[in-house]
Parts: structure tokens; C-alpha cells; sequence
């Protein structure tokens, strides 16, 4: 019997996602899983990974992101080697709000991107994991889908979607062996913020939130603001009344 | 989103010793393909950036460019066999010291702080306690991958473009940025060492210690009281590897120093008295012990920020090598004439260099003895003491740090580094640093 965890990693090349494999290969043997688009950006941290832990047994997919049928198909492939313990699903990028305000197209990318597509991902690993009554399912949403606002609410709205979703898949599961873990990051310094004006946004670091996903993991926490105090700030945000939220320029 | 585009932005950036903070136009790599496309197109030369543990301006290009290459901080491979570790440039020396010790390898050289990259110890050529007996870091690189700002690659090893090697090992990040690089490990039995304190006076002590020290243990260093002028005072430190196993190690606390004091704390009030309780401190631990490789090899790394305690203005290191031939004297000169000023700092190291030579053309170890004070920047006065500490170091035919510097004259380097003008030919010239500027006019 292999008593090595099952990780599986959708949108492995992610930076937060790359830290938290580190954590976990470097902590124990584990089996791990990378999905991703791009076979060498996989390959870069296949080799690493491999380093870190050469008890750890790593294979990297490149897969589709898009289409339902080859998610499901993948998602299969994956629990065919090992039923899967954890899966944590990062893929997603920020993309320029004015641009998608003016092309359609851009606008429905961002959307399916951010959301539909990790909900299919999440979806698919819920049916394999519900037949085994365990596992644990993480998402990475953002402190961007807590409320709409005018510099991002395509991708606030994307993000919101995965918020909505995993609120009532752990509906779904409640009582039973299946665990979801939504996580909603900060302002985190990865190649998807090297763009963004920061400029008074002190950027949190990959590592930190990365730490922060595996113990969350670790402990089934159905949700976790990385680092910390987004909890508060996020907190104070929604709850702004419309007249003076609408007028900060955020 | 098209992650091919590499953003820059300005900001401010310092180097260890936090003598100016200057903007500079940062530009933060991800990924090595990233670096090559990126390079070709910069239109202004720039400074490869690791951690910024130099204290001056080797890693700084003040109004310029700056390429940071942490990021790139991939292990590639590792033969479990011959301890062959490649990896990029990014990668910190204490990864590879946390994640290899327990598999029984470690760095063969190693500086006073492990929150380095491999790229700046090659870059610096950097030395440990065991300089006696292993040489640079430079010592143990089996190959270099770098690229140059027109886009050549260049793989170079002791049997292959052996010339570009020489210039990159201690080449200060100017002839092209380090993508990866192919790293000898050490064999070791674990994660601890065998050491030993003796407190001594005198330099006459200080060599006979040193001398009859480094055939039996690897690792040999000493603390100085720097204001203790002529009748030098001390504590001399050397370990070796054990297997002898203790228990692990309790979850370490980390101590930092918050926030930058608007004053050095170290001062002519607070340095005597804290260089007195620190020698009988360590005086009182005097003897053997049994020591984990983190607290001996890197005492300083537990105090996150302890650079900030100079103050806002920031503070000098002083490191210089001295042939043996005049080591002595040159010392106590030195020793005399910084007690004088009354200037210096409870960071006083001094360390004799063996005879192994780097392959580096301007690496900074001699046959001879080092030392490195740190001085809280006074301005004008602490300027005016470093050129009388000039002097006796030219004299004698030493040389300064280029990794502790932000101040030599241009002259005393043309002077302690005799290979400057075979080094120029590599220099790329789409790399520029405050250093180089200053002391090579390139
Ligand atoms: C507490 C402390 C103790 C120290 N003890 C020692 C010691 O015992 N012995 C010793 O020798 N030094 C010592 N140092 C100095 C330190 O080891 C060196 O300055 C080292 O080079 C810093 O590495 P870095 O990654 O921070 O590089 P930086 O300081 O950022 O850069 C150093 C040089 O490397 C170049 N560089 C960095 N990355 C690359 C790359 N990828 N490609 C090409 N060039 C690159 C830079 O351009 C620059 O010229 C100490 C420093 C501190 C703060
Ligand atoms: N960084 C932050 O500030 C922050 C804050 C809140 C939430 N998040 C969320 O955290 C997650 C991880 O992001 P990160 O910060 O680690 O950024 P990152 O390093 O840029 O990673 C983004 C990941 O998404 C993948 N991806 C992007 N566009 C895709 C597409 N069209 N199809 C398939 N995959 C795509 C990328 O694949 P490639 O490598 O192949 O490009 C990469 O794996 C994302 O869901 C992000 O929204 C980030």
C-alpha cells in the first residue's frame, strides 16, 4: 500500500502554488501530481522538486483548461494513479480592467479563467472524492471577490463566483469525509502582480501565503484570509455603505 | 495577460550597508528564458542583484538599472554519488546548506551569513573559516552558465572557455549574469561541529593559535576588541565536523531589529562597554562544546535587520587582506590607529588566509591575514580614518574587499589587483555598477 499522500496541483507553475509544494515535498515524501499548461515552465519545477525531496514521487500534465470533457478526462487520469488527498486548484491571472471593458472577448476569458474553469476542475475532483469519502479540495479565490469594484470586477467577479461555489459545495459535504478549503489571499508578490501599481500595497510573499495554504489545509480550515489581516480590512470593505465606497478610488 | 513582458519598476534599493538609497529601475526576473530576451532588449546598462548582502556598491547602480535574480531559485540536479549540485543562480546558500547537511553534503566554503545566493558567493568569490583549507567559493564551481547582454551563452568550466570562468569567479556580476551554475558539494557527517573558544591577548597569540590550529580544525576564526589598541584582545574560535549527535534543535527564535533608529546605537558611549561585555561573555563560554552549524557558521543570521541598529546613515565595512610577510606589524598599526580615532564597532574579525588560490582574476584572498571592521558612518571622519588605514594596507601590498566596499580609491584597486587589465576584456558592456564606475571607470 502507498501510505504517501496524493497532491494534486492545477495550475502547478503558479508561484503560490510552487511554494506550497515545496512545503509539502520538502516536509515528507508525498506523491505529487503538477497540472499545467506549459511543459517546460513544469519541467523547471519538476527538476526542483525533485531536488528537494528525492523520496517524492513527481509527475507533471499538461492539460486543458477549457474544455469540460478533457478536465473531467484529466481529472480522472490523475485519481487512476492514487486516490487524490488534497487538491488545491491555482490557476488564474488579473488581467488589464480596461481592456476587457472594451473586448468582449478579453472580458469572457478573464471570467472563465478565474472561475468556471476551477470550478469544473474542483467539480471533478468532488465526484472522485466523494466516492472515497475523503479528501480535501482548496481553491484560491481573493480578497478581490469579497467586492466589486472599478480598478477589477471582472476578476472581483470571477473570484466571487469560486467563493459562491465553494460555499455550497462544503454545504454539500457537511457531515461527511470531504473537506473544502477556500482561500482568499492579499495582494501577493508572484509574475501576476509584477504589473500592477503598488504603489502603498506592501506585497505579501509567496512563501508566507504559501505557508499559510498548508496549514490551512492541514486543518481543514473552510476558509483562510492570507496574510491575516485581510480578514479585518475585508471585513471593513464589505461592510462600507455603497454611498462611500463608491467614492474611494480603489 | 502576456507573462512574457518583464514590468520594471522604481524603487529604492540599498545594499547591506545602508549608506544611500537610491532609485534604481528594478527589474525582478522569474525565470531564466525571461532574463536572456530581456537583457537584449535593455537599453541601459544595469547590476545583476542577489540579496544585497555586498555592504557597498558592487550590487548598486545608482539612477540606473538593477536586474534582481533571487527569483531564480531552481535546484536543477543532483548526483547523490559525486555531490555535483547544479542549480540557478537565485538559489540561497542556506537552502542548499538545510536541505543537503541532513543528506550528508555541504557547501565547502560558506560566508558569515547564509542568506546569500549562489550567483553573489560566485560573483564575490567569497570566503569562509575555512579559507585555510578550502579556499574560495570559487574553489569548488565546476560550471557557470552565463549570458551576456548581446545574448551569447556562455558555459565555461575549468576544461571549457576556462578564461570566462576566471573572470566570473570574483568578476562582481560585470561579465553577464549568472543563470546557473554547477556547485561541488562536501561530504559531512551532520549538522554539527566540534568547537572550541580560547580567549588570548596579544597578536603574537592571535598567529601562534592561528598557526598551530589549522592542520587539526577545519574551521579557524577570531574576535577582536578592536578599541583594545597594542595589547590586542580576543577570542580565537575553530571547529571541525562531528557525527557526534545531539538533539535537535529547538525551534529557533528570531530576533530583528524593527526599525532604523534615527541614531547609530553604536556609538563611542555604548561600543566599549559592549565590546568588554561581550569578551567576557564569550570568555566565560570559553572551552569546548558541541556547536549546530547554524549559530557557528552564521551567529548574526538569527538577528534579522541587525544592520539597521548604525542608524539612518547607515555604516562602513572595512575588510582588507595583508601579506603574511608584514601581517603583524601591519596589524598592530592598524589595530593602533583605529583605537586612536575611537571609532569602530564590536564586529572585529580577523582570520588568516591560506595559500589555495582562487581561479578568480580579482578575487580578493591572500597569503596572508584579514580583517573586517564595521564603522557607524560619520561622515567625513570615519572617510578620514579609512585613508590613514589606506595607506598601511598599500604600503604593505594588501588589498581592500570589493564586496565590503563603498569608498576605495580607485588607485589602491588598480594597485591590489594586478589582473584588472585582463579582466576589462570580459567585462560586458551592457553591465555597469557604482563600483565599477568608481574604481574601474567602466
Ligand atoms: C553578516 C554578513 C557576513 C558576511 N560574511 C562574509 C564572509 O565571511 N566572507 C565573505 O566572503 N563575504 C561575507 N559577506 C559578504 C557576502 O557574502 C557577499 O557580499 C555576497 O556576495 C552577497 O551575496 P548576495 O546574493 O547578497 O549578492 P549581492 O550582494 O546582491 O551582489 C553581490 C555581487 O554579485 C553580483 N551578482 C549577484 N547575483 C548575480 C548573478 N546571478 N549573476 C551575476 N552576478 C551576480 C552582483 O552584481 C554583485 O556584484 C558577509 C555579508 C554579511 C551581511
Ligand atoms: N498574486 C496575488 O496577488 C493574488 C491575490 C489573490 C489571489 N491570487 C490567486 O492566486 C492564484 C495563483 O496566482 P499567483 O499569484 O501564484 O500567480 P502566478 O504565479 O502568475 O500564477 C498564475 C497561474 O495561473 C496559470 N494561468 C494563467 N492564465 C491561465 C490560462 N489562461 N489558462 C490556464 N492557466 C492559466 C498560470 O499558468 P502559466 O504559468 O502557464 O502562465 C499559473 O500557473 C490565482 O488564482 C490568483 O488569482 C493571487
Amino acid at each position: 500500500m502507498n501510505s504517501r499522500k496524493h497532491i494534486a496541483i492545477i495550475g502547478a507553475t503558479s508561484k503560490i502554488a510552487e511554494h506550497c509544494a515545496r512545503l509539502w515535498a520538502e516536509d515528507q515524501p508525498v506523491l505529487l501530481s503538477l497540472v499545467g499548461r506549459n511543459r517546460d515552465k513544469l519541467k523547471r519545477i519538476v527538476d526542483d522538486l525533485r531536488v528537494r525531496s528525492p523520496q517524492s514521487e513527481i509527475s507533471s500534465f499538461e492539460a486543458d483548461f477549457v474544455i469540460p470533457e478533457k478536465i473531467n478526462a484529466m481529472v480522472n487520469h490523475i485519481g487512476s494513479i492514487a486516490p487524490v488527498d488534497i487538491v488545491l486548484i491555482a490557476h488564474g491571472y488579473l488581467p488589464n480592467q480596461s481592456e476587457c471593458q472594451h473586448d468582449l472577448k478579453k472580458a469572457a476569458d478573464v471570467m472563465f479563467i478565474n472561475s468556471i474553469s476551477p470550478v469544473l476542475f474542483a467539480e471533478a475532483f468532488a465526484r472522485q472524492m466523494e466516492q472515497n469519502n475523503q479528501g480535501t479540495i482548496a481553491l484560491i479565490g481573493s480578497v478581490a471577490g469579497d467586492r466589486g469594484r472599478k480598478s477589477n470586477y471582472f476578476y472581483g467577479a470571477a473570484k466571487g463566483l469560486v467563493t459562491r461555489y465553494a460555499q455550497g459545495l462544503q454545504h454539500h459535504f457537511t457531515g461527511k469525509g470531504v473537506k473544502v478549503v477556500l482561500i482568499k489571499p492579499g495582494p501577493t508578490d508572484t509574475p501576476m502582480t509584477a504589473n500592477m501599481k503598488t504603489a502603498g500595497i506592501k506585497l505579501a510573499s509567496a512563501e508566507q501565503v504559501a505557508k499559510d495554504i498548508v496549514i490551512a489545509i492541514e486543518k481543514g480550515k473552510p476558509l483562510v484570509y492570507t496574510p491575516k489581516k485581510w480578514w479585518l480590512i475585508m471585513m471593513i470593505a464589505t461592510h462600507l455603505p455603497a454611498f462611500i465606497f463608491n467614492r474611494l478610488n480603489i | 495577460m502576456d507573462h512574457s513582458i518583464t514590468s520594471s519598476k522604481r524603487s529604492a534599493v540599498s545594499s547591506w550597508g545602508r549608506l544611500s538609497a537610491s532609485l534604481h529601475d528594478v527589474t525582478c526576473f522569474t525565470n531564466p528564458e525571461e532574463v536572456i530576451t530581456h537583457i537584449q532588449r535593455a537599453e541601459k546598462p544595469a547590476i545583476p542583484y542577489g540579496m544585497g548582502r555586498s555592504y557597498g556598491d558592487v550590487c548598486l547602480n545608482p539612477a540606473g538599472c538593477l536586474w534582481k535574480t533571487d527569483k531564480l531559485d531552481h535546484f536543477i540536479s543532483f548526483n547523490r554519488v559525486t555531490g555535483k549540485l547544479r542549480c540557478e543562480a537565485g538559489v540561497l546558500l542556506g537552502d542548499i546548506q538545510r536541505l543537503f547537511i541532513p543528506q550528508g553534503w555541504c557547501l565547502p566554503v560558506t560566508p558569515g551569513t547564509q542568506i546569500v545566493t549562489v550567483g553573489g558567493a560566485i560573483a564575490n568569490d567569497v570566503h569562509g573559516k575555512n579559507h585555510h583549507v578550502k579556499g574560495c567559493f570559487g574553489n569548488h564551481v565546476i560550471s557557470i552558465k552565463l549570458v551576456r547582454t548581446d545574448g551569447e551563452i556562455i558555459v565555461c568550466s575549468s576544461t571549457e572557455k576556462r578564461d570566462w570562468l576566471e573572470a566570473t569567479i570574483g568578476g562582481m556580476g560585470l561579465t553577464g549574469i549568472i543563470l546557473a551554475a554547477e556547485i561541488q558539494l562536501c561530504p559531512t557527517p551532520g549538522v554539527w561541529l566540534e568547537t572550541e573558544n580560547i580567549a588570548y591577548n596579544g597578536i603574537d597569540t592571535f598567529f601562534s593559535l592561528a598557526d598551530s590550529s589549522e592542520k587539526e580544525w577545519e574551521y579557524t576564526v577570531s574576535w577582536i576588541d578592536c578599541l583594545s589598541g597594542d595589547s590586542l584582545r580576543g577570542i580565537f574560535m575553530r571547529g571541525n565536523h562531528t557525527d557526534i549527535r545531539r538533539k535537535p534543535r529547538s525551534n529557533k527564535r528570531l530576533l530583528s531589529v524593527p526599525l532604523t533608529p534615527p541614531f547609530s546605537m553604536v556609538n563611542r558611549l555604548s561600543l566599549r562597554p559592549f565590546n568588554l561585555i561581550y569578551y567576557q561573555l564569550q570568555k566565560w563560554k570559553s572551552g569546548r562544546s558541541v556547536s549546530h552549524y547554524e549559530p557557528f557558521f552564521y551567529p548574526l543570521d538569527n538577528i534579522r535587520n541587525w544592520n539597521r541598529m548604525y542608524g539612518s546613515r547607515g555604516f562602513y565595512q572595512y575588510q582588507m587582506v595583508i601579506p603574511r610577510s608584514a601581517g603583524h606589524r601591519a596589524i598592530a598599526e592598524i589595530l593602533k590607529t583605529i583605537a586612536k580615532s575611537g571609532q569602530g564597532s564590536f564586529l572585529a574579525v580577523l582570520k588568516t588566509f591560506g595559500n589555495e588560490k582562487s581561479p578568480g582574476l580579482l578575487s580578493f584572498p591572500l597569503p596572508g591575514v584579514t580583517l573586517a571592521l564595521d564603522f557607524p558612518n560619520k561622515g567625513q571622519s570615519t572617510l578620514n580614518l579609512f585613508k590613514q588605514l589606506d595607506r598601511i594596507v598599500d604600503e604593505t601590498g594588501g588589498r581592500l574587499y570589493p564586496a565590503k566596499d563603498a569608498r576605495m580609491p580607485a588607485a589602491l584597486f588598480r594597485k591590489g589587483y594586478n589582473q584588472l587589465n585582463e579582466f576589462v576584456k570580459y567585462k560586458d558592456p551592457g553591465i555597469s555598477s557604482g563600483f565599477s564606475r568608481r574604481v574601474m571607470e567602466v
